[in-house]
């Protein structure tokens, strides 16, 4: 076996030093009734050539060579080559956790980078280490927020991603955390009014995202003022990091829960990403995850450590503030490392052509479809009504080799034939022609279809 | 005879600052295309939205961010650079092709949102994965939705709440050995159960007298990691099943140690209800100094009811797809459907090994930890003398009575070009010296490694200080953790 540094002789001499008669002596403490004798059933030792075969044809079963308008909290973005550079070095894929911190310097000073840019981007006081990815980080912030609030139940808007709002309700039902669900409007933002209705004395937190899972940009302003008028949290998850170079960040939030997947991680069909939190200085004792800190060596010399691990489950056990141990360490430094590439200009820069791509889709697509909310701001995200049914023009747009917007019926059926279509720097005109030409087509014959029926009727 | 080469020596490294430190306005890394849609006014577009400044981004160029990067790698010790015998981390080598085939653009561009008609290759990816792992594990079904050990440990203890909620009664506690991992109390408690501890024997296993003393209707489970954390099997385990099983209890397995097992034992066969794997550990995947893991969970058919949403499942035209239809299910523990770029690399790593190669990982890994064993037996307390599987526990009890303790053992071994094992765990040996060389090791790695334990141990008796104030070589000395922690700097300000 090619992984294997030994040879049959060396296996030999090391029995021998042991003073065992064969490997068999060495697995006596498992009870012979229980032992495998015979061979696993799984697919037989491949060669590489072989492996890479294997993965090459998967690969083409899936995807490869569409262009797609999927967004819904999984973006596609140029990611810069010197990502998989930096992040292939031997020294940082396989490192452990940095617990020796004066051999893991290396991976403790860029955790503090990650930790100082994701505050720079989001206008907090302090970012942890990396959550798994954005819905688990947001069901830990609403329990951070309970902690933290010493109350129970949670507001949550409507238009927060629907599988984030399915992993909070798995995170909760355990936690007795009473969860309540607030709607939203025309503008496609959370409904203010039902929201003031929904919070009680018992509310922990008011949980949003923005942009939302409709690409409308909330009024965090608005949301903040009533959440914190009645003693509750506001807890903001934002799904689209890009969106941070243009749009103003939820400085009214206590607690931010994001997705950092969006700078520099491969879609790679849902994971892994790269969850952060991000909160006030004085609310750090109760957040999960690890921290980086500065602080010096015998010497005085700066070094970087782990530290606060007081919170950590490896310290507290049963009352740690959460269980999460191996976070996502390698790709917060993809997304480390994409921060630092687009930097205080480029990130800039980069959200200006997702919103003009953005602008000009819709603004293509309200000539034939709906396209609806358009009374609020939005960044890269935005809903279409059909006549049609999404998946119907999807499956026209697939011969095209292009992957159209998300059909919304599953999760939002209140609006019908609606998709929702994002748009990013990657997306090119000519294929927001295509989709805007198909969708034109599609609207036309279920216009014809309608008036040759209506003549009839007639 | 061949004379072994040293294993380290000092040699010059780069200092390199913040990047923070090197911005300064007017540089940059990057370049877009040229619009080819019209210009759009931000401000008439976003309003009082529209971010104006992002405060202290860096700019810098794109060679001072490859010379940033590359040279704080270099202040990391890694298992490309030599053996990581952390116990329980199972620190082995992390196979290339894996990445190369992570990144074939089908897969690492696959949208978890495209039709299924497209989506073949991975869904094809996650079934393959799946049937190795259920008979690999000897278990029913599998989710591979858990991120992480402890997301796997949460979603296990979650379908182990719902099986007893559906026969009418969720229970009330968790009995954990006192050899756990910390998590495996921390998941308890965020699954809303009680914790309630069990003390091992003589031997380092369940004591079985207490687990039936403490077993009882309010019990949902024991959690049990197998081989334990002293690296040792528990010899009762079907015993320790049926008088969990006989009130109605369930037995999960925590898979951290189960690099010990496949391909000799499965622990669906020793009678384990539901059990997760870290596809990080045991199955080469990279730790990437933290993550990601993942950690899919295995059960038995009686809880095959209560997976996470979606499964995968094939269609009557033999096409595979998503079943969101799961009345039972204890919901989503994640976005999406898992680390899925671990899923990839962990296939890739059971076909490199076949029935075979993964049978003869299991013998090495095993074969290692006693070689190891046999070589520092005596230098080194040995707290337990049962058999170990692949890992061994020692304590500082003899270098102890000259002040030195196992952290100091660990930081010296640092000079000597080892990443330390893993200190102070488990809880129930005090200064514990906890080592898991893995399969990746050669008879030379190890040899040296030896050599290096045993003149630490003859440094303690003679020149104790120098231990004292170990690590010696490194860029940084022992870093005072202490006022890290009293007064956080937790992010760079500028000055």
């Amino acid at each position: 076996m090619r992984y294997l540094p030994k040879s049959p002789a060396d296996r030999e001499a090391m029995l021998k030093a042991i003073g065992a008669r064969s490997i068999d002596d060495l697995f006596a403490p498992i009870p012979a009734e229980y032992r495998l004798n015979r061979d696993l059933k799984i697919p037989r030792q491949m060669a590489e050539s072989e492996i890479v075969d294997f993965f090459r044809q998967r690969s083409r079963e899936n995807g490869d060579g569409y262009t797609s308008f999927l967004g819904a909290g999984a973006y596609f973005h140029y990611r810069p080559v010197i990502i998989d550079s930096l992040i292939s070095r031997g020294e940082f894929l396989t490192a452990y956790t940095p617990y020796q911190a004066e051999i893991s310097q290396g991976t403790l000073q860029s955790i503090f980078e990650f930790q100082t840019m994701i505050c720079e981007l989001t206008g907090m006081e302090v970012a942890n280490a990396s959550m798994y990815d954005g819905s688990t980080a947001a069901a830990e912030a609403a329990m951070m927020s309970v902690r933290l609030t010493g109350r129970r139940s949670v507001v949550v808007a409507r238009n927060l991603h629907p599988e984030y709002r399915e992993v909070l309700a798995t995170y909760a039902t355990h936690q007795g955390m009473p969860l309540s669900t607030v709607g939203f409007g025309d503008n496609g933002r959370i409904n203010l009014k039902e929201l003031e209705q929904s919070i009680t004395p018992e509310t922990a937190c008011v949980l949003i995202q923005s942009p939302n899972f409709f690409g409308t940009i909330e009024d965090v302003e608005a949301v903040g003022e009533i959440a914190h008028k009645h003693g509750a949290m506001l807890v903001v998850s934002i799904a689209e990091a890009v969106s941070l170079g243009i749009v103003e960040p939820p400085r009214q939030a206590d607690i931010i829960a994001m997705e950092a997947q969006s700078f520099g991680v491969p879609l790679g069909f849902g994971g892994p990403y790269c969850g952060v939190i991000a909160t006030r200085e004085k609310y750090v004792r109760q957040m999960p995850g690890r921290l980086v800190g500065q602080t010096v060596d015998k010497q005085g010399k700066r070094g970087f450590v782990l530290t606060l691990a007081t919170r950590e489950q490896h310290i507290r056990r049963e009352k740690a503030t959460s269980n999460i141990c191996t976070n996502q360490a390698l790709v917060a430094l993809m997304v480390n490392i994409f921060m630092t590439v687009y930097g205080k200009v480029g990130l800039k820069e980069l959200a200006k052509q997702n919103l003009a791509k953005t602008a000009y889709a819709a603004n293509q697509f309200s000539k034939h479809g709906r396209v609806l909310f358009t009374n609020s701001p939005r960044f890269n995200e935005f809903v279409v009504q059909t006549s049609e049914d999404p998946y119907a023009i999807n499956g026209r747009l697939l011969g095209h080799k292009v992957v159209g917007g998300l059909p919304l019926k599953k999760f939002y059926p209140e609006l019908g034939n609606a998709a929702l279509w994002c748009c990013t720097e990657l997306t090119t005109r000519s294929v927001i022609d295509t989709a805007a030409g198909l969708i034109a087509e599609s609207e036309r014959s279920v216009r014809s279809a309608k008036e040759e029926v209506e003549e009839v009727a007639r | 005879m061949k004379q072994p080469t040293p294993k380290a020596t000092r040699h010059v490294n780069q200092n390199e600052g913040l990047i923070f430190e090197k911005s300064s306005p007017g540089k940059a890394a990057w370049k877009l295309p040229p619009l080819d849609v019209p210009e759009v006014d931000t401000a008439k577009l976003l309003g009082s939205a529209e971010r104006k400044d992002l405060g202290h981004m860096p700019e810098v160029s794109e060679i001072e961010i490859i010379r940033h990067f590359t040279r704080m790698s270099t202040w990391n010790y890694a298992i490309d650079l030599g053996m990581y015998p952390l116990g329980s981390c199972t620190m082995k080598y992390n196979p290339r092709v894996n990445e190369a085939v992570a990144r074939v653009e089908g897969i690492a561009n696959g949208h978890p949102y495209q039709p299924e008609k497209i989506s073949q290759g991975a869904l094809q990816i996650i079934k393959t994965l799946s049937e190795c792992l259920i008979e690999i594990t000897g278990m029913d079904a599998i989710t591979l939705q858990p991120a992480a050990g402890a997301h796997g440990e949460m979603t296990g203890l979650l379908m182990v709440r719902a099986y007893h909620e559906s026969k009418g009664n969720a229970r009330k506690k968790i009995l954990i050995p006192d050899s756990a991992h910390g998590t495996n109390p921390a998941t308890a408690a965020m699954v809303g159960y009680g914790v309630e501890n069990l003390k091992s024997d003589s031997r380092g296993m369940v004591d079985i007298a207490s687990l039936e003393a403490q077993m009882n209707e309010d019990v949902a489970a024991l959690m049990l990691t197998n081989p334990n954390t002293l690296g040792v099997f528990e010899q009762q385990i079907h015993k320790i099943a049926d008088i969990l099983h006989a009130k109605g209890g369930l037995l999960y397995m925590d898979g951290a140690n189960m690099n010990a097992l496949v391909g000799k034992v499965r622990p669906g066969d020793f009678g384990v209800d539901v059990m997760h794997l870290n596809l990080h550990k045991t199955f080469s995947t990279p730790h990437g100094g933290g993550g990601p893991g993942s950690g899919p969970v295995a059960i038995k058919k009686a809880l095959e009811p209560f997976l996470p949403k979606p499964v995968v499942i094939t269609h009557a035209d033999g096409t595979l797809g998503f079943d969101y239809n799961r009345p039972h299910s204890v919901g989503r523990v994640r976005a999406f459907y898992g680390n899925f770029g671990m899923f990839v690399r962990a296939l890739a790593y059971i076909q490199a090994n076949g029935p075979d190669g993964l049978r003869q990982t299991t013998e090495d890994a095993v074969l290692n930890a006693n070689y190891i064993r046999k070589g520092l037996e005596g230098t080194y307390d040995l707290p337990y003398d049962t058999p170990s599987m692949h890992e061994v526990v020692f304590s500082d009890k003899l270098q102890a009575k000259k002040g030195v303790r196992t952290m100091d053992i660990a930081k010296r071994l640092i000079d000597y070009g080892f990443h330390p094992y893993t200190t102070a765990f488990p809880l129930i040996v005090p200064g514990a010296l906890m080592i898991e060389p893995t399969e990746s090791e050669s008879v030379e790695e190890m040899d040296l490694f030896v050599d290096a334990m045993k003149s630490i141990a003859k440094e303690v008796e003679e020149d104790t200080q120098t231990v004292l104030d170990a690590p010696h070589t490194t860029r940084v000395s022992r870093l005072d953790e202490t006022t890290a922690a009293r007064k956080p700097i937790l992010r760079w300000k500028p000055a």
